[in-house]
């Protein structure tokens, strides 16, 4: 069985990707670097849906259209994340998300 | 020459591009979460993009390969490039890390790799049992306007929806400085 035609080695792959994604918006305080980890989540689910596409699905474009589905939502996510990146780095002068505590009670 | 040619056949070659695909998306995973500098950040997340379009690749989707590079590598990595020069001067240095954040991170993500990779291995996938063997773009296209014309719609609508907000977040009011 050779090694791109299994299920599982995309799927384990996925969850790296994943669990890399989700250290970095654990850890990382730049709000930019925060993004970057939710485009790697996003694109572990593109690759999950891709592979139960090429696999298991009835019809296989549906897992296309679908992972073209979430390329649109992240490219809106990303352009309101920035613009908001960018407002915040003009109030604040940072973009350190410990630094923007001014809603704290 | 024999050996060479016995050994080089294309599912070798096939799984050593495979590989090397890996490799290539973990590594500029760990470049995008792991680098200090902001900038080589976005780099690691292009290399990483690539990646992930050459696994797109490998599941028979070329289209869909296509447009990851296009969308992710060339809108959105070049957005992320705006965005880093109209904030925080790269030559500032780094805050110095927080030794409980990263750690408690570490343990959290750790934590449910175990969990979700105790949870594939446990799994058994079962296909549909009458699959269509049709991969061609225009029916991924014949899809997206009947089936999912709706979806189509609103993403559409949700995309001029977040430009709008985008200019008008970042613009700020007409008043402000």
């Amino acid at each position: 069985m050779l090694l791109f035609n299994q299920l599982q080695t995309y799927l384990y792959l996925a969850l790296v990707l994943f669990v890399i994604g989700l250290y970095g918006v654990l850890a990382r305080r730049s709000l930019i670097a925060i993004l970057i980890s939710v485009e790697l989540i996003l694109n572990a689910a593109s690759i999950n849906f891709m592979a139960f596409n090429r696999f298991l699905a009835p019809h296989p474009a549906v897992g296309q259209v679908i992972a073209l589905f979430i390329m649109a939502v992240a490219a809106a996510e990303a352009a309101i994340a920035l613009s908001i990146i960018v407002a915040v780095y003009r109030k604040m002068k940072s973009i350190n998300v410990e630094h923007a505590t001014e809603l704290r009670g | 020459m024999n050996a060479v040619s016995a050994w080089l056949t294309p599912q070798t070659a096939a799984t050593a591009a495979f590989v090397m695909v890996i490799g290539l998306t973990i590594l500029g995973a760990l470049i995008a979460v792991g680098a200090r500098n902001i900038f080589h950040n976005v780099l690691g997340l292009c290399v990483s993009l690539f990646g992930v379009s050459g696994i797109f690749l490998f599941l028979n989707s070329p289209f869909v390969a296509l447009m990851e590079i296009l969308i992710y590598i060339g809108a959105i990595c070049i957005a992320i490039c705006f965005a880093i020069m109209l904030s925080e001067p790269l030559y500032l240095p780094p805050p110095p890390r927080n030794k409980v954040k990263v750690l408690g991170a570490a343990i959290g993500a750790g934590g449910i790799f175990v969990f979700l990779g105790l949870l594939l291995k446990k799994t058994q996938w079962t296909a549909a049992p009458e699959r269509s063997a049709d991969w061609s773009v225009t029916t991924i296209g014949h899809y997206l306007l009947t089936n999912y014309a709706l979806i189509f719609e609103l993403v559409s609508l949700l995309l001029l929806v977040a430009m709008l907000g985008a200019i008008v977040t970042a613009r700020g009011g007409r008043g402000k400085p």
